[in-house]
């Protein structure tokens, strides 16, 4: 199967091919295709993963295979570049390429249901076959001239399928957020990789991990932590962390399955995978790692504080998401990326099925509004149980997966000594459950508040459903009983054993926040418009962001608007000042010089015979002084 | 004693006088006929240096030939020409040529 | 004694019908004067013992040339005759430049340094002349046939005026 892996990104390639210029007009026949493709993907990256397991390959000796795609010679002081095109498996991609057609094949299951009659079906499963091709070819890569090709069609695809429907000016403008957000992160990723290659001369990872391994490198540790922060850079914009994560929530202007598998497999795990991928690069500075640990921090923090006051059901999974990957990213800071894949292999089933509930929920609804639902509990069983299953998993109740991992993150982060963190991070669990159930309290129970005849979707949704939610269930207790820690890790193993302390606080945390959430929401303790009115400084803040969208505004109208206008000033004056002067002086010399061409041939003849007789003058001077004989 | 400056002379006052009628004229058939004797003062030039710096060859006569030459048929084709613009703009006048300009 | 005085006659002459040819009002009396002044000319191709050169010039100058320019003046000339052949406004300035033309031409020759030859012609120039003609300069001469019959074609076409394609 190693063999084939190549073909894991092919298939949903040919599967886009295929839609967008062959079978566009027949629906069913679409969906067929798309679906087949992504099977064919999921069936091989099973068969890889398995044979991954079986014949024993680990982080240090992974499998890959590579051709050669550019070559130039190196000239002179200038060096060349070679770049390959290759496949790279280890376990890390392997896992990460088994989570990414799982989740896009149920989610493509979903979106049969969820798209009817949508007049963009078609083009809806081919966008969805690029973006898990874009995915599968940035997990597979075994460079990172190739990852940022897979990396920028991701960024590429995420724009199609937020903006999808961009007759409404909302999703075309939340396109337009995500693409340019994620520019700002592409950016300094590309310079990073530009970096990287001028100092070390190659793009593959391999390589790289033995120069450093080598310690013969001979790169500076200043020129590391550059490299390091800039390629940063990317995962903050696609991984969506602080200041850079404003598009996430806007991206819920896409189709909900499009949130589902952008929050779980394929668009911010990118960010994640490649702080992953690129570890020995970052573990080489200390600096660039505590950035990213207390990037990440500050990310889950006020993600999920921003989380506790949302009406949108999608963006308050949208702000949790937030917060969960800002937990992968700081663990990942603190130096485990064992936990940091973990989560997110567990996150994405569980984030994924919460998504294709809440979708489920607004296809009976209509609405994204959780003050407009509540009741919906009697009405759609599976998907309330599901998504019950799925909030328990994202607040870390045992024994569900969620537990697991974010267990392994608490530890490895108290284990790294990095105290504060490891309290703020247990502080967002609880903050986690509150908000998570303070969401199913309003939405699925209590009484009905507005008119809507709410019913259980079909199986197409439900299906997907109900299979997640199995992997929801069990996900973390599997794959640590398979032993994940002794299959992705950095340096040396890692065999998460289960630190009851830890364990205990973080589960009374979040059994604290599902307790607050019932006392509030549903038993109605207290009133909560009361609460808004007596905290109202601290709820706007929360409600608008921290104003953080506010604030790129006033920077790109005033700030950004202000320096163009300068640019614009100093190019129509000053650069076009002087082209246009040249011109002008050119041609008002020539409007006034025009007068000597008089076009009489007499005229030109006298010219003719007076230069004649000046030139001769000149030339001739000593010959005329001469004495006649 | 008549030497080769006499005729040379002779060739450059024709010359002069040529051209000023050529530059001074109105009438494109003056203008002509002033060109000819230019010409005309080239081949006097032509033929004196033959005679006194080369005499054993021709190579002057010759080339004097085949100036009127070139000068019968600047006669006749420019004369076409004039006649051509006169049935254009029923005038001869040189100064109303004046199109060789923007 | 001779030559000299033959010489002076001749550049009377020419210079003098020149003259008159530039300076006349009308322009057929300026045919005329040129006319003369290319007799003139051919008896200085005498003098330089060109005879054939001379008896060209009669024939294409003075027996062509000049009743073309006259055959020009008719076909061209409406109105009055005797003002028919004016200066322009370019009078001062044709004159001062030609003036110093002539000034500098003349300095120009009699400060130079002439090698006159001391062989002395041929008897007649009508052999040698063919000679050249028809071996080192036959190119040339087909050539000039050539220009001559392009020249009448031009001529013919530009003097009839050519049809206007629709």
């Amino acid at each position: 199967m190693l063999e084939l892996a190549w073909l894991i990104p092919i298939f949903p390639l040919i599967a886009y091919t295929l839609i967008i210029f062959l079978t566009k007009k027949s629906k069913s026949i679409s969906v067929a295709v798309a679906l087949a493709g992504i099977v064919a993907s999921l069936v091989i990256s099973i068969g890889v993963l398995v044979e991954t397991i079986q014949k024993g390959i680990t982080m240090a000796e992974p499998f890959e295979v590579a051709v050669k795609w550019l070559r130039l010679s190196a000239i002179d002081k200038y060096t060349g570049l070679n770049i390959d095109m290759g496949i790279l498996i280890d376990p890390l991609s392997a896992v990460m390429m088994f989570v990414v057609t799982s989740i896009a094949t149920l989610v493509i299951i979903y979106s049969v249901g969820y798209m009817h009659g949508d007049p963009g079906f078609s083009r809806y499963f081919a966008y969805m076959s690029l973006f898990a091709f874009s995915m599968l070819l940035l997990v597979i890569a075994n460079n990172f001239f190739e990852m940022f090709f897979g990396w920028e069609l991701v960024g590429l695809c995420s724009y199609l399928l937020i903006g999808f429907w961009f007759e409404k000016p909302s999703a075309a403008k939340a396109a337009n957020k995500a693409f340019i957000t994620n520019r700002w992160g592409d950016f300094g990723f590309m310079l990073g990789i530009i970096l990287l290659y001028i100092n070390f001369g190659t793009f593959n990872f391999g390589e790289i991990s033995r120069i450093i391994g080598d310690g013969a490198s001979g790169v500076g540790a200043a020129i590391l932590t550059l490299i390091s922060l800039l390629i940063f850079a990317g995962p903050m914009a696609k991984s969506a962390q602080f200041p850079l994560h404003v598009w996430l929530p806007d991206a819920m202007e896409g189709p909900t399955p499009v949130s589902s598998i952008l929050h779980a497999a394929t668009m911010v795990a990118a960010g994640v995978y490649l702080l992953a991928r690129g570890f020995v690069l970052f573990n080489e500075s200390t600096e660039t790692l505590l950035f990213i640990a207390y990037i990440g921090g500050i990310t889950a923090f006020i993600a999920a504080s921003f989380a506790l006051v949302q009406r949108d059901i999608k963006r308050i999974l949208a702000y949790s998401t937030l917060s969960q990957l800002g937990y992968m990213v700081m663990v990942i800071g603190v130096g485990s990326i064992t936990a940091g894949m973990f989560h997110l292999t567990t996150h994405a089933f569980f984030k994924c099925m919460l998504f294709l509930g809440a979708g489920s929920v607004i296809h009976a609804v209509h609405t994204q509004d959780i003050f407009e639902m509540g009741g919906l509990s009697k009405k759609m069983p599976i998907t309330t149980w599901t998504f019950i299953i799925g909030a328990l998993a994202l607040a870390g109740i045992f024994p569900l997966s969620g537990f697991w991992s974010k267990d392994e993150i608490l530890l490895a982060t108290h284990q790294a000594g990095f105290t504060g963190l490891y309290w703020l991070a247990t502080l967002v669990a609880g903050m986690t459950a509150f908000y998570m159930f303070r969401l199913i309290f309003i939405a699925f129970f209590g009484e009905k508040r507005t008119d809507h005849h709410a019913h259980e979707s079909s199986p197409w949704m439900t299906v997907p459903l109900i299979i997640l939610a199995f992997f929801a269930v069990f996900s973390g207790w599997g794959l640590v009983k398979m032993g994940y820690g002794s299959m992705v890790f950095f340096g040396h193993p890692h065999h998460g054993e289960i630190n009851l302390g830890i364990a205990l606080i973080s589960t009374v945390f979040a059994l604290g926040g599902i307790v607050l959430a019932w006392l509030i929401y549903y038993r109605k303790i207290v009133d909560t418009d009361l609460m808004k009115q007596r905290f109202r400084p601290i709820y706007n803040l929360l409600w608008n962001k921290l104003y953080i969208d506010e604030i790129y505004e006033w920077l790109f109208d005033k700030v950004m608007l202000g320096v163009a206008w300068l640019c614009n000033q100093c190019d129509r004056k000053v650069v076009d000042g002087i082209a246009d002067g040249l011109g002008d002086t050119v041609r008002h010399t020539g409007g006034w010089m025009r007068f000597m061409q008089t076009g009489s041939l007499q005229n030109y003849a006298l010219v003719i015979f007076g230069a004649i007789v000046i030139i001769v003058l000149l030339m001739a001077t000593p010959v005329l002084g001469g004495v006649i004989r | 004693m008549i030497t080769l400056e006499y005729y040379l002379i002779l060739a450059a006052a024709l010359f002069c006088i040529g051209l000023f009628g050529a530059v001074a004229k109105k009438n494109a058939v003056a203008v002509l006929m002033s060109i000819e004797l230019m010409l005309n003062s080239v081949n006097i030039n032509l033929v004196a240096f033959n005679r006194f710096l080369a005499p054993s060859q021709l190579v002057g006569h010759v080339f004097a030939i085949f100036v009127i030459v070139v000068a019968a048929a600047e006669v006749a084709v420019g004369l076409a020409i004039v006649i051509s613009i006169y049935r254009d703009r029923f005038s001869t006048e040189v100064d109303n040529l004046d199109w060789l300009k923007w | 004694m001779m030559p000299t005085i033959v010489f002076g006659v001749l550049s009377v002459i020419i210079i003098g019908f020149a003259l008159a040819m530039v300076l006349s009002k009308n322009l057929v009396h300026s045919a005329i004067f040129m006319a003369a002044t290319f007799v003139g000319v051919a008896g200085i191709y005498l003098t330089l013992s060109a005879g054939f050169l001379a008896a060209v010039q009669i024939l294409i100058y003075v027996g062509a040339i000049s009743i073309l320019m006259v055959f020009g003046v008719m076909l061209t000339r409406r109105g009055d005759i005797s003002a028919s052949n004016l200066f322009n406004k370019r009078i001062i300035s044709g004159v001062v430049v030609s003036a110093a033309l002539f000034i500098i031409l003349g300095r120009l020759i009699l400060t130079s340094e002439w090698f006159p030859s001391s062989f002395s012609v041929p008897e007649s120039t009508v052999g040698p002349i063919a000679d050249l003609m028809m071996n080192a300069y036959v190119i040339p001469f087909e050539t000039a046939a050539l220009i001559l019959l392009a020249a009448m074609v031009g001529a013919i076409i530009l003097a009839k005026g050519a049809r206007r394609t629709r």
